[in-house]
């Protein structure tokens, strides 16, 4: 199935980036004071807020003996997308994406310590350039991290597509909006990198299964290489609020 | 009404940072692998995985012989037995007060963990179950102290102190709770005519200095002098201290009566209260206040 011609006769793409390569990432934590963790992700012109509140009192319908109840809003601006939105929330689409966001983040919190207990994350798109999902999961774990709330390990995700280079198949990592409108398949995974494990994994359209594992393995090298570009975020903004008063000698 | 308002672009943000220390801590951050070894207690903020102690939290290390402990730079407020904390009363229900402390948990303050305004003696009869919300009514603020800590890590509070109890006019401010200095003290009357509680939880209560004498006075008397109005300058000296306090939370210093009282007297340059909003003045009152905490722990 020879898909669109997403790669130039030289191997770049439409983006000018290879086949390999992920969007600039830049990403802040701690960006508001009301929440108790919060961050804002750009994943090239994709653009992304979260915030978390938590863990609190659960609301007695919800509340869970055995572990933490994660709750999750994925929204979209109304001016996020070239096409204005009505309903930043509430519709299928961004329920949908609010369960996948509960899944992966649910993967990587430690839910069993936290009993009776609440942890809401709200995502918001400002801009989106394809690849949402991804950049909402990564600056999600971002916000997790910043409340101080225990993880297994990182949550990142990264989506990859599937072309043709002379007859060659060769998987793209992190689609953008116009390869996502061209038409290739996209699989987007959501992953605990450190522990190589899988919290979520979802594809559009059909794809060979010949060539799922190249695709695969693609988004999970993707996966790592947030991980890092996360972690590095992370420790120059522990760097950045330590004061020396902290120290509590024992 | 017109007014001037300042906009400034993102690019122009101040960097609130003070801080000058230049040798920072090792910093773990979740799933990095603290140590192989099998001989170390896990600890708050780390667990086992494959024969070893990994960190659930980012944050630096505390060691207390072989137990590990992660703490994050920020997090929920985690209670220990003897905190003061501020709260907010949720609910009213049998026997006891739901009160929110900015824990995991909502906290408990039990009837019979009370003591009644004017020193006045309790009996246990059904009428004063029903009393309970005369005394403290959703929505009411109080300070109270950290009785116990239950194993679900929600805490039981009490009043059983005439320092604690209902607050009655005053300034409720928020910070992290990670920012609060456990003392042993936290009431504190600031020479500036502003008592102050810092709660373990973060939450900082501002009000008018009250005459100690009142304490002996009946529940009436009290009730009466609590809702006297506060005139307009002990309420700039309070908007100008909670000014202070903001300004050393968002350069994320420390806070006791110290650092505020410092940071108070070096506000005092800024003749107008809403002229320390402005980043520049907070983080100019911050450094100053910084530069003196330095200087005291240098003599």
């Amino acid at each position: 199935m020879p898909g669109p011609d997403l790669l130039s006769s030289q191997g770049l793409r439409l983006d000018g980036r290879r086949p390999n390569e992920l969007r600039r990432i830049k990403c802040k934590l701690g960006v508001f004071t009301q929440p108790d963790g919060s961050a804002y992700l750009e994943q090239g012109n994709t653009k992304v807020l979260a915030a978390v509140y938590g863990p609190h009192q659960a609301a007695k319908s919800k509340s869970s003996t055995d572990g933490v109840v994660v709750n999750c809003q994925y929204s979209t601006a109304t001016f996020s997308t070239g096409e204005r939105k009505n309903r930043p929330r509430g519709d299928r689409k961004s329920q949908e994406m609010s369960m996948h966001l509960r899944q992966a983040l649910t993967a990587a919190i430690k839910t069993e310590l936290y009993p009776r207990s609440q942890i809401d994350i709200y995502v918001e798109v400002l801009q989106a350039d394809g690849g949402a999902y991804c950049a909402g999961v990564n600056a999600a774990t971002l916000a997790l991290i910043d409340a101080g709330i225990p993880l297994r390990a990182y949550a990142c995700a990264c989506s990859a597509s599937m072309a043709w280079r002379a007859g060659q198949p060769e998987p793209l990592l992190d689609v953008g909006h116009v390869e996502e409108a061209a038409g290739g398949v996209v699989l987007t995974v959501a992953a605990l990198p450190n522990t190589g494990s899988i919290a979520l994994l979802e594809m559009s359209h059909r794809l060979h299964m010949d060539y799922f594992d190249v695709v695969l393995s693609r988004a999970m090298q993707g996966c790592r290489d947030i991980e890092i570009i996360l972690d590095r975020a992370v420790r120059d903004h522990l760097a950045e609020g330590w004061t020396k008063q902290d120290i509590v000698t024992i | 009404m017109t007014g001037h308002v300042s906009i400034r672009l993102a690019s122009e943000r101040v960097n609130h940072s003070v801080s000058s220390s230049n040798e920072l801590p090792r910093f773990y951050t979740p799933g990095e692998v603290i140590t192989g070894m099998q001989d170390f207690m896990r600890g708050h903020g780390t667990y086992a995985e494959d024969d070893s102690l990994k960190a659930s939290v980012a944050g630096v290390m505390q060691k207390v012989n072989k137990l590990i402990c992660i703490r994050p730079l920020k997090s929920r407020y985690v209670g220990e037995i003897g905190d003061v904390v501020v709260g907010r009363v949720l609910e009213v229900q049998q026997r006891r007060w739901k009160v929110e402390t900015n824990s995991r948990l909502d906290s408990v303050l039990q009837l019979s963990a009370v003591n009644l305004p004017g020193g006045e003696l309790r009996r246990r009869s059904a009428e004063d179950e029903q009393m309970m919300r005369k005394h403290l009514q959703e929505g009411d603020l109080i300070s109270a102290e950290v009785q116990s800590v239950f194993s679900d890590g929600s805490l039981s509070l009490h009043t059983r102190s005439l320092k604690y109890g209902k607050l009655p006019q005053g300034t409720l401010m928020k910070v992290f709770p990670s920012l609060v200095k456990r003392r042993k003290n936290h009431f504190h009357n600031l020479p500036c005519g502003v008592s102050i509680i810092i709660g373990n939880n973060g939450f900082i209560w501002l009000s008018p200095q009250k005459q100690d004498v009142l304490y002996e006075g009946n529940k009436d008397e009290i009730e009466e002098y609590d809702l006297q109005p506060v005139n307009r300058s002990d309420r700039e000296t309070m908007a100008r201290v909670k000014n202070c306090i903001a300004a050393l939370v968002a350069s994320k210093m420390m806070l006791d009566d110290t650092s505020i009282m410092f940071a108070y007297e070096e506000s005092l340059k800024y003749p107008s209260v809403k002229d320390m909003l402005d980043p520049e003045a907070m983080l100019d009152i911050a450094f100053l206040a910084q530069h003196r905490i330095n200087n005291a722990i240098e003599e």
